[in-house]
């Protein structure tokens, strides 16, 4: 009786020490819970909050404030139309070159000792450059390569040439296209680098003691072990170009329509009043598509971490 | 008169907002008034534009710090008194503001302006230029620069009206100045950066800059000695700021006060020595109270009456712009 006792007395204790209490354990998943309390405020605060308000007021008439879907009937014809589509054109052209450019640079980085000057200092500047961004960036290429141009008269000098004589031009599209190399090419080179380096060198290994070449196991083991990584980083290069604003404006003074570049217009101009309403309309068009383009983006990932644990 | 300076020394703040110190004699008039009143002035976001200061007012609203008076564009003026933003005010010399450039209310009145203008760096550009026609001339090959974007900035908005003036437009038509610009820049003219100021016009990225003519004087003028400014032969466009007073005003005796110390004589003279033209200028010369050294320094006003599109012709103009410029003159 007292061993049946004893033995009834040991697993209690045990039991209470392995599994807690449904009390302690309310309080421990509360605890959990309330660290990621400021994340989830912030996210409420600065990006729930505003796209809400922006969802409605896109439904909104301007004067009357009535609700109404005229806003989108505008938004999606003519001029805003046209800069919806010249806005994605050049978010994907200022995505894909820059982003097979930047692979390029940053695996020939990664191929490069750890610890090698020359890396950190490309890491770094990477780091410099991918944020620079803006008025004193179009200002940069006006000062070096518009017709005045320091670098523009460096070529005449030398080579006899005004590039400017022979079609070259900052303020059009390509012209904004070349500026927005100066950041994405480093930005690309900072978000990808991580995934050259979850390239473990035991998979090249042992492709080669399989008999592998190079070409292969680019082909049948780096290449789509890195596909995932490679096409989300030429998505959020996608998502910088598009929201760019400031640069663009500043080099082409609205020449080129571009979705960002009419919402400033609609909201902070000094030229057309009470069309806020629209430019809500737009900024919620640029948030569906960007939304679209973080769930291939969060697919993508998904794909790509199984390989980088 | 007397009670409203004792009603505003009470409140002894006064609100404004995106009032430049460089811009139309700001500084020394906020400078003036706070030393003659003793009322200290908040100046907010100095840089901004029309458009963030109707936000303002509405989106401050009931705050201390909500803008008291405001500086607006003449389409901002209207839009903010369709939206019952302005509490009606008469200045005393009311009766010399021209009919065409006041709300019949009371809500809005013009303040100061001036004249589209052809600058020019005499330095760089070795036949000066004297209309928009001329500027077609093939020896201005990537020269001519505006402001900014005519759909986001005043200044160049006015500037294609202007165009549209000198080549068969109207105020109900504003399209012949786009064609305008097109054709300027098919030719290799017209250089269409939105950073034009003093330091392209220095640099040579634009050494002919088209904006209203007070600015070239006050922004441009004073870094670049010699600098020429002519209002072009061909059209005469003049744009005048309004005044409107906040109908929520947390300092309404100091929002009119300001408003009686900017139209007196004072007030007016400080404006044109920060090169604007104000709007009781013909008051000012027919009275000889006019400060004629400031007077002299001003480019010729063409002569004729101003006349200003409405605000449904500004308004269809805006559209047109803002709907063909990047299709007529981008690419």
């Amino acid at each position: 009786m007292a061993e049946n006792t004893a033995q009834a007395v040991v697993p209690e204790v045990l039991t209470s020490g392995a599994r807690p209490s449904p009390v302690s354990t309310s309080i421990r998943g509360a605890l959990r819970w309330l660290g990621i309390v400021p994340f989830g405020v912030y996210v409420a605060l600065g990006l729930a909050a505003p796209t809400i308000a922006i969802a409605v007021a896109a439904f909104r008439n301007s004067s009357t404030g009535a609700f109404t879907a005229s806003n989108f009937n505008t938004a999606l014809k003519g001029t805003y139309l046209l800069g919806l589509k010249t806005s994605l054109l050049l978010s994907i052209a200022t995505a894909i070159v820059p982003g097979i450019f930047g692979l390029l640079l940053a695996y020939a980085i990664y191929t490069a000792k750890r610890g090698n000057v020359l890396r950190q200092v490309v890491v770094t500047a990477s780091g410099v450059f991918a944020n620079f961004g803006g008025v004193p960036l179009a200002f940069l290429f006006i000062a070096t390569l518009s017709t005045t141009g320091i670098v523009t008269g460096w070529i005449k000098d030398i080579f006899s040439v005004d590039i400017w004589n022979h079609g070259f031009t900052l303020y059009n599209t390509s012209g904004v296209f070349i500026v927005y190399m100066y950041f994405q090419i480093p930005l690309m080179v900072l978000v990808i680098l991580p995934a050259l380096e979850g390239l473990r060198p035991a998979w090249r290994e042992a492709a080669q003691n399989m008999g592998a070449g190079t070409w292969q196991y680019w082909r049948y083991v780096g290449g789509p072990v890195l596909l995932p990584s490679f096409l989300g980083c030429l998505l959020l290069l996608f998502g910088s170009a598009f929201s760019a604003y400031a640069t663009a404006e500043a080099l082409t003074g609205g020449t080129i329509a571009l979705t960002p570049i009419q919402i400033g217009a609609l909201l902070n101009g000094n030229v057309l009043a009470g069309q806020e309403n629209l430019g809500y309309a737009l900024g919620l068009t640029m948030i569906v598509i960007i939304a679209i383009v973080m769930v291939i983006y969060t697919i993508l990932q998904r794909r790509a971490a199984r390989w980088l644990r | 008169m007397t009670a409203l300076v004792a009603a505003a020394k009470k409140e002894g703040v006064l609100n404004v907002i995106t009032l430049p110190t460089d811009w139309a004699n700001y500084g020394t008039i906020m400078k003036d008034f706070t030393a003659k009143y003793g009322i200290k002035i908040n100046d907010a976001n100095p840089e901004g534009s029309s458009g963030q200061e109707i936000t303002a007012v509405e989106q401050l609203k009931g705050q201390s710090r909500a803008p008291d008076v405001v500086d607006v564009g003449p389409s901002f003026a209207v839009e903010g008194a369709t939206d019952h933003l302005w509490a009606p005010y008469e200045v005393a010399t009311w009766s010399n503001i021209p009919a065409d450039a006041k709300d019949p209310n009371g809500d809005w009145y013009a303040d100061y302006g001036g004249y589209v203008a052809i600058g020019y760096n005499p330095a760089k550009v070795k036949v000066a230029p004297t209309s928009f026609a001329s500027l077609t001339n093939p020896a201005y090959k990537n020269e001519i620069g505006l402001n900014n974007s005519p759909t986001t900035a005043g200044a160049a908005f006015a500037a294609v009206y202007a165009a549209a003036l000198a080549n068969g437009g109207s105020f109900s038509n504003i399209e012949p100045g786009i064609k305008y610009f097109a054709h300027l820049k098919q030719i290799g003219n017209f250089v269409p950066t939105a950073v034009g100021g003093p330091t392209t016009v220095q640099n040579g990225t634009t050494p002919i800059l088209i904006w209203w003519d007070y600015l070239l004087e006050s922004e441009v003028k004073s870094v670049i000695p010699g600098f020429k400014i002519v209002i072009p032969s061909d059209a005469s466009y003049a744009s005048y700021y309004d005044q409107a007073i906040s109908a929520t005003a947390p300092d309404p005796a100091a929002a009119r006060l300001w408003e009686e110390y900017l139209y007196s004589t004072t007030g007016q003279n400080l404006w044109l020595q920060g090169y604007t033209r104000p709007i009781e200028l013909a008051t000012l010369v027919a009275n000889g109270t006019v400060d004629k050294t400031a007077e002299a320094a001003l480019p010729p006003a063409p002569s004729g009456a101003l006349t200003f599109p409405s605000s449904a012709q500004s308004a269809t103009a805006e559209t047109v712009v803002t709907q063909n410029w990047p299709t007529q003159v981008g690419g």
